[in-house]
């Protein structure tokens, strides 16, 4: 089942962009995005668009693969493909918005924030997430949500992005 | 892949899946904290029968990075095992509820031997030279080095140097670069080519410096002194005159052709000192992907038998 279009996602994104720049139009060269592989970074480089043009500063965008961090192996085995993390500049005294599609139990959220550690030590990590879905299993939760959802546990949200699939939407799917 | 016991246990498929796990290793290795928690709360055993610096070390590495545990046992000395003594290192392994082993040893088979003894157990061994048999972590870790150069090996021309016939390396070399797709070019004193020769598909070069110009990589083997090597040359000055790689000869070698050497280099030997300057040179790049490739086989063979759970 469709729950939102092309339209209502980029509407979204275009309000996070604002949001992000309100709060932190003082310290903008210190921002940086980093996605979640794979539709994270889609959804980051929208953002970095939108960013960009309320300013002529360049934001850096750096992708994560939290492959290596997840804390079962049966779990890497379930997604053979590893890409790789790139974040080709430092950190250091970053305020890092990390940026994902979805966040459920948490436990993604948790492996990226292990490995931003390990590239560094930023002022600040900020999590912003086009769905929040119900269920968490740690307590970890986002600071911008495009959508809030309320579905049962066996319920899957699947979000596809023009970027990385055919079509574009967010999806319901019950089991 | 359960095991890593030979080239042979790979498929072209499989050398391209590890090498793409490498490369993300290279980066984590990169890293400020080089380190990766994905093998946390599994061990892996390395048992070296025979004396080793740099594999042993380039093993624990990897282990470390992936947040593996890792014991070492080693052997002093090079005492060849009887049968029984390997069957008890069995037992033991088994006892200590470990993951995985990586082994080397002086007689050919001997990591097959455990893997078959420790079929149904769900270890993985992986051989780090047995004998004068194979080593395929130096052979994954040498076509690495080539791959990150050239990025294809579809009529590449490698030239092997050294001991053909007593040199792991040079056989699980031969293997992976022929499944590959290069084209190996061998070349030694008669005394050192291995009787089933003609067997292993590969052309011989009594005199390689007029076709220096030829090759996209030269491998240049270790004399291997405890292998007795030496009964098998008139003299080792002999040897570097015919058979070693001198500055000289560097110039005659293509631009950005490679030169290699699984180490330790007995200097002046093999290669005359002042070829390690030259950026063709990249003995100390091998070093290093070798941990990637390490871990990278680590990894995978632990995943395996966490999916087929």
């Amino acid at each position: 089942m469709k729950l939102k279009g092309e339209r209502e996602i980029n509407k979204k994104i275009r309000n996070l962009a604002q949001k992000i720049y309100k709060k932190h139009k003082k310290n903008l060269d210190a921002l940086c995005l980093i996605g979640i592989k794979r539709r994270g970074i889609s959804i980051a480089q929208r953002l970095k668009y939108e960013l960009e043009k309320f300013t002529n500063i360049k934001i850096p965008i750096g992708a994560l693969d939290i492959s290596f961090y997840r804390d079962d192996l049966q779990m890497i085995a379930l997604s053979p493909i590893v890409r790789g993390s790139e974040i080709n500049f430092s950190i250091q005294d970053k305020i890092i918005i990390l940026v994902d599609d979805v966040i459920y139990t948490g436990r993604t959220i948790r492996a990226a924030l292990s490995e931003i550690l390990d590239y560094g030590r930023p002022k600040k990590i900020e999590l912003l997430v086009l769905v929040d879905r119900n269920y968490r299993e740690l307590p970890i939760q986002p600071d911008y949500v495009g959508f809030r959802l309320k579905v049962k546990k066996e319920d899957l949200i699947d979000v596809f992005l023009k970027e990385e699939d055919e079509k574009e939407g967010i999806y319901l799917k019950r089991r | 892949m359960k095991h890593l016991l030979s080239v042979n246990d790979l498929s072209e498929k499989d050398i391209y899946k590890i090498f793409e796990y490498a490369s993300q290793f290279e980066e984590v290795l990169k890293r400020p904290i080089p380190i990766v928690p994905s093998l946390k709360g599994k061990t892996v055993l390395t048992l070296f029968y025979e004396p080793s610096t740099r594999t042993q070390t380039s093993f624990t590495l990897a282990c470390k990075r992936l947040s593996c545990d890792v014991v070492n046992f080693s052997f002093s000395g090079s005492s060849i095992l009887k049968g029984e003594s390997l069957l008890d290192t069995v037992k033991n392994i088994l006892k200590m509820k470990i993951d995985g082993v990586v082994i080397r040893h002086s007689v050919a088979g001997v990591p097959h031997f455990l893997a078959y003894r420790l079929e149904k157990e769900r270890v993985f061994v992986i051989n780090a030279g047995d004998g004068t048999n194979e080593h395929p972590t130096q052979a994954l870790l040498d076509a690495y080095t080539i791959y990150k150069k050239f990025r294809n090996f579809k009529n590449l021309r490698i030239l092997i140097i050294g001991d053909i016939k007593h040199s792991r390396v040079a056989h699980s070399d031969i293997l992976i670069f022929q499944k590959l797709g290069c084209e190996v070019y061998v070349s030694s004193p008669y005394s050192l080519l291995p009787i089933e020769f003609e067997k292993m598909n590969v052309s011989y070069l009594p005199d390689f410096r007029e076709k220096l110009h030829d090759f996209d990589c030269i491998i240049a083997l270790r004399v291997q002194k405890e292998r007795h090597n030496l009964s098998y040359l008139s003299s080792i000055r002999e040897y570097h005159l015919l058979y070693g790689i001198k500055k000289e000869d560097l110039n005659k070698m293509k631009k950005n052709a490679l030169l290699m050497h699984p180490g330790p280099v007995n200097w002046g030997i093999e290669l005359s000192y002042d070829v390690l300057e030259d950026e063709r040179c990249v003995i100390l790049d091998q070093v290093f992907n070798g941990v990637a490739i390490r871990m990278a086989v680590i990894f995978l063979l632990l995943q395996e038998k966490y999916e087929n759970r």
